[in-house]
């Protein structure tokens, strides 16, 4: 671990601030995953901002029916949340299918959105990594590529989003509202929030030097069944080879974004239309352009299978 | 004491504590967390200092420079040791692999400098400062392709490791039913909670290192040849080891390097190795590739066996062995065992839980299982009508004590295995298919000389002494457990310390032998105490009667702490006479396993494995023993593997969130049962152990539960769903 210091911002203006302002500044929430990255000396940041003062830590109502999650609101109180269990089941199952219930207990609803990949060739610092060191390659493609992505991947990295809960909220079509530096603030998609590598792979996001987030918004309800599977090598504390966020109406119309296949929830709206008339078609062009590995490619078929799984799963 | 002849009616035989179910006496500091393992050990010296292990970038070549300035500027740095300038010999006659010192690298993180610091952040800071260059080496990476050509390894006086009876080839053309299959295993890491650490300090030319290893005495031993000085002058304390599973049979890098650092440093060093650097710096289990062919009239007898085994390492020696169970599990008149290996340029390969036979009957066992498919027989029922009378591969040699059929009945009784669909695919719940498999276990009940002293403190309380160790096995209490049987006195009169090579050395804990040899050797003293007792108050130890903490001698009683204070050593050594038998354990494992049946996650329902071992001395540590084992064994079948980068010639997987291990949610019910069976052939105890035969079959019985569920088999471990799920049957 490099030496860095250390501040704790009153306010989320002056915490997006304070990271604008020093070179190599980063925010620092539950830490579960930038600590464990810092002492490889994956993260080197000269200077963390720690934002557990900054409030933003409730779930309000709001205006429109729908829900507005506090950037710091814990993964296990989001997941146990009344109203999110009631009417976002499937954001709470996708919250309790990741790491561990002292995980869940630090970690927080922003940083769990910027989780970073598990790629195994990222956690080695002797191997070539483009998100890692940016242009040093990819010692992944060529290699050990069972757990990584099969679409939405370049030349230059491989590597999957890895968290569940991100996945749920992208099939709710959750916003996340930020604050930038100089106070102005925006509005994400969360199909625009995480973005593919391209010849950039060290940029996860598209959030800028010092933007923090503030919130999480959830649409009003949309009903349906709730389901989130997630198929793993053993049944519990393993990230996901694929996983399924599914809401399925009474009229057999589903929504569903996948985890485990890409460098983010990967959901294509148009072959959704057609999930539930010809599942295999719907497939075939959710994951049209997919490029898989030797290692990987069996990632697709398993996710049309994990997919029926999961509307079975509402029919028993 | 020499044990040189079956064991006869003994105070065994009317025990009041041995055999009889007892909470570990070291439980409660474990679970207040006060036991003190090696790297926590702030007390036994002052002014530790913290070092901080760097492992080589590449698996083959040579370092051509190292500049450690700028590592030796970081603040609070004391020293860094450097591989290419010790000239140690970094080697002991029982690793495969060089540990430390000179410029060649044979493996992937191999330890190539120590930085030392006054703490532990700032040690792995400066770690990330040295700048290594290497000359890069293309290595021997590819198992698979390396195997066809590998040699015949030693075995047994160098000779070539292979053995038949009979006509094989010619039974085999000949038989009325044929399998001939090929399994692979991978290469698994030990994975034990507590990573090897070691605080090294010397005084003088005095070193005592606080580390973690099963084997003191080959740790003292070792030390002396890897850093070229006289052994005598080394102590070794290892009294609580946080898990070991053959990893920590033989010294590694923590402790060479910990030894070094604080010469260097001129103040104690404490060294871990970091998660990380556990899958390539230490040992591993080697993949294997094992092809057995098995002949069988129709009536199911055993014609015609053979089993070859290929496995690598790095020195082309000491491989895995697959083929070990193999001579002596069924019958059959032509047989053929051979042991291949290849040279590696991978990490070293050494001891993993049950040695060869773990991965052997991941593949002997499923074998068992197609053959009864094919023949149309029960896998239960094919097992017994092979049951040998005497060890088919040496038919001139008995059996001590086997009751492997009775395992497989009250087995199959008590896990309803009459309820198993023959018919694989048949069982539907819901999403699931369901199947049941079955597989015995074989595991050879080795035993090895043991030392120990017994002293009398004067107030009646037995404190016993050896360089046992305790791998969370359970050692001292079925220590404390024959020192009370044999001194008459209550369990909490007995004081039980081990682990310090300054006490006499015993057989230490590796190969399933520690509970069987370190009790007699405890008992052998105990002996010893008895007659040093009656020598000094004028009776016959050996006649006077030891209970409730008396002596009682023709008319006359006495306390045992009239005895005042005396120490007696003994030893148990083993006599010639048993190598007329195999001494082996054998169990019978079953498992229920569900498949899903979109994805193919198989998910293990329960578990039952029925053991034989003799007298059982703890039944509580024994079960635990025995569940543990079954957790790795599944494992093992279902998702353990050390992934292999075959161009940088590493272990690419190597933390716990890459290398899955079994998790709670992986394993539900477990039921372990022993019979009451007694082996006079072992030791006066008649007890053998039971760590290693609980690892030998589970694995077997989950796979051919997943063949049953689905219909489909796998013979590639460890079986995960990208193997099969594309095969499963249509869903409906």
């Amino acid at each position: 671990m490099k030496s860095f210091t250390y501040e704790r911002a009153k306010t989320p203006a002056e915490a997006a601030g304070s990271v604008a302002k020093a070179s190599g500044a980063k925010f620092l929430a539950g830490g579960t995953n930038l600590l464990d990255l810092m002492k490889l000396e994956i993260e080197t940041p000269t200077h963390l901002v720690d934002v557990q003062d900054i409030g933003l830590d409730t779930i309000e109502k709001t205006k429109d029916g729908g829900l507005r999650i506090g950037a710091l609101v814990t993964n296990t109180a989001l997941a146990s949340d009344q109203r999110i269990r009631r009417d976002y089941g499937v954001l709470s199952r996708a919250i309790v299918a990741g790491a561990s219930g002292q995980l869940r207990n630090k970690a927080t609803t922003a940083g769990n959105l910027l989780q970073r990949t598990r790629c195994p060739y990222f956690y080695d610092t002797n191997m070539a990594c483009n998100k890692r060191q940016p242009g040093s390659g990819c010692a992944a493609i060529q290699g050990y590529s069972r757990q990584l992505g099969v679409i939405g991947t370049s030349d230059s990295c491989i590597a999957t989003y890895p968290g569940d809960m991100a996945i749920a909220l992208r099939v709710l079509d959750a916003t996340i509202a930020t604050v930038k530096p100089d106070g102005a603030t925006r509005t994400i998609a969360m199909a625009d929030f995480h973005r593919l590598p391209g010849d950039t792979p060290q940029f996860d996001t598209v959030l800028e030097r010092g933007e923090l987030i503030t919130h999480v918004d959830l649409p009003r309800p949309i009903g349906g069944q709730h389901v989130y599977r997630k198929v793993r090598d053993r049944a519990s504390y393993a990230f996901a080879l694929v996983s399924v966020a599914a809401v399925i109406q009474p009229d057999g119309k589903v929504r569903a974004a996948f985890g485990g296949m890409a460098p983010k929830p990967w959901r294509v709206e148009a072959g959704e239309a057609g999930l539930h008339e010809d599942p295999a078609a719907a497939m075939e062009t959710i994951f049209s352009g997919a490029r898989p590995t030797e290692d990987n490619a069996f990632k697709i078929p398993l996710a049309q299978r994990a997919l029926a799984s999961a509307v079975a799963q509402t029919r028993s | 004491m020499e044990f040189k002849a079956p064991a006869e009616t003994n105070l065994f035989d009317t025990a009041k504590i041995v055999g009889k179910s007892t909470p570990r006496i070291d439980g409660p500091l474990k679970t207040t967390g006060t036991a003190p393992y090696a790297y926590e050990r702030h007390d036994v010296v002052a002014n530790q200092a913290y070092g901080y292990v760097l492992g080589s970038a590449i698996a083959k070549g040579r370092i051509t420079s190292m500049d450690v300035s700028e590592a030796l500027a970081a603040p609070g740095v004391i020293t860094v040791v450097t591989s290419p300038d010790s000239d140690i010999p970094g080697i002991s006659s029982m690793n495969n692999a060089r540990l430390f010192g000179g410029s060649e690298i044979a493996h992937y993180h191999q330890a190539i400098a120590c930085v030392v610091a006054e703490t532990f952040e700032q040690a792995r800071s400066a770690a990330a400062l040295i700048r290594t260059k290497y000359d890069r080496e293309q290595g021997r990476f590819d198992f698979p392709a390396l195997a066809p050509g590998a040699p015949l390894a030693k075995g047994r006086g160098g000779k070539p490791d292979e053995a038949s009876l009979g006509d094989f080839d010619g039974a085999f053309a000949a038989s009325a039913v044929k399998l001939d299959a090929t399994y692979t295993t991978p290469d698994e890491s030990h994975a034990m909670m507590e990573p090897h650490a070691t605080i090294a300090a010397w005084e003088g030319d005095q070193l005592t290192l606080w580390t973690s290893n099963q084997m003191i005495a080959w740790g003292k031993k070792s030390m002396g040849e890897a850093l070229g000085i006289d052994p005598e002058n080394i102590r070794l304390d290892s009294p609580y080891i946080g898990g070991g599973f053959g990893g920590k049979l033989f010294i590694r890098a923590d402790v060479l390097v910990a030894a070094l650092a604080a010469k260097a440093a001129k103040r104690p060093v404490k060294v871990a190795l970091q998660r990380p650097l556990m899958a390539n710096n230490t040992t591993h289990r080697h993949a294997t590739i094992q092809r057995i062919r098995i002949g069988a009239q129709t009536d199911g007898k055993i014609t015609a066996i053979a089993h070859e085994n290929w496995s690598g390492n790095i020195n082309g020696e000491d491989g895995e062995n697959g083929t070990l169970q193999t001579p002596v599990l069924y019958a059959g008149a032509n047989r053929k065992t051979a042991n291949y290996i290849a040279t590696l340029d991978l990490p070293e390969g050494n001891a993993m839980r049950a040695p060869g036979e773990a991965p052997g009957h991941m593949a002997l066992e499923v074998a068992m299982d197609e053959l009864a498919e094919k023949l149309g027989i029960d896998p239960i029922e094919l097992r017994i009508r092979n049951e040998p009378t005497s060890v088919p591969s040496k038919p001139e040699k008995r059996f001590s004590d086997r009751n492997l059929v009775r395992c497989l009945r009250e087995g199959s009784q008590r896990f309803g295995w009459s309820d198993r669909q023959a018919e694989p695919g048949k069982v539907r719940d819901g999403q699931w298919l369901v199947g049941m498999g079955v597989a015995a276990g074989y595991r050879a009940a080795p035993t090895m000389k043991s030392a120990a002293r017994v002293r009398l403190d004067g107030s009646g309380k037995v404190i016993v002494e050896t360089d046992m160790t305790d791998i969370g096995t359970g050692s001292y209490t079925i220590i404390a457990q024959t020192a009370a049987e044999t001194m008459g006195v209550s369990l909490d009169r007995v004081v039980v310390t081990l682990g310090d090579s300054r006490f006499p050395a015993s057989s230490g804990s590796g190969g399933q032998w520690g509970a069987a040899s370190s009790t007699a050797g405890v008992y052998a003293a105990c002996v010893n105490l008895r007659r040093a007792i009656g020598e000094k108050m004028g009776f016959n130890g050996d006649d006077a009667v030891f209970a409730d903490g008396r002596i009682r001698t023709g008319n006359q009683v006495v306390d045992l702490a009239d005895a005042g204070s005396l120490s007696a050593d003994g030893e148990i050594t083993f006599g010639e006479f048993k190598r007329g038998y195999d001494v082996g354990t054998y169990a019978a494992h079953f498992a229920e396993v569900a498949v899903n049946a979109y994805t193919g996650e198989a998910r293990i329902r329960r578990m039952l494995a029925v053991c034989d071992a003799g007298r059982i001395l703890n039944p509580l540590s024994a079960r635990s023993q025995v569940i543990g084992a079954m957790v790795m064994a599944a494992g093992a079948a279902l998702m353990e593997e050390l992934a292999v980068d075959k161009r940088f010639g590493l272990f690419i997987n190597h933390d716990l969130a890459g290398y899955e291990v079994p998790v709670h949610a992986d394993i539900t019910r477990q039921d372990v049962v022993f019979l009451d069976t007694l082996d006079p052939i072992i030791s006066p105890m008649k007890a053998k152990g039971v760590g290693e035969l609980g690892i030998c079959g589970p694995g077997a019985a989950i796979a051919n539960a997943i063949y049953n569920a689905t219909g489909v088999r796998v013979r590639d471990y460890p079986i995960t769903l990208d193997k099969y799920f594309e095969k499963l049957p249509t869903i409906a």
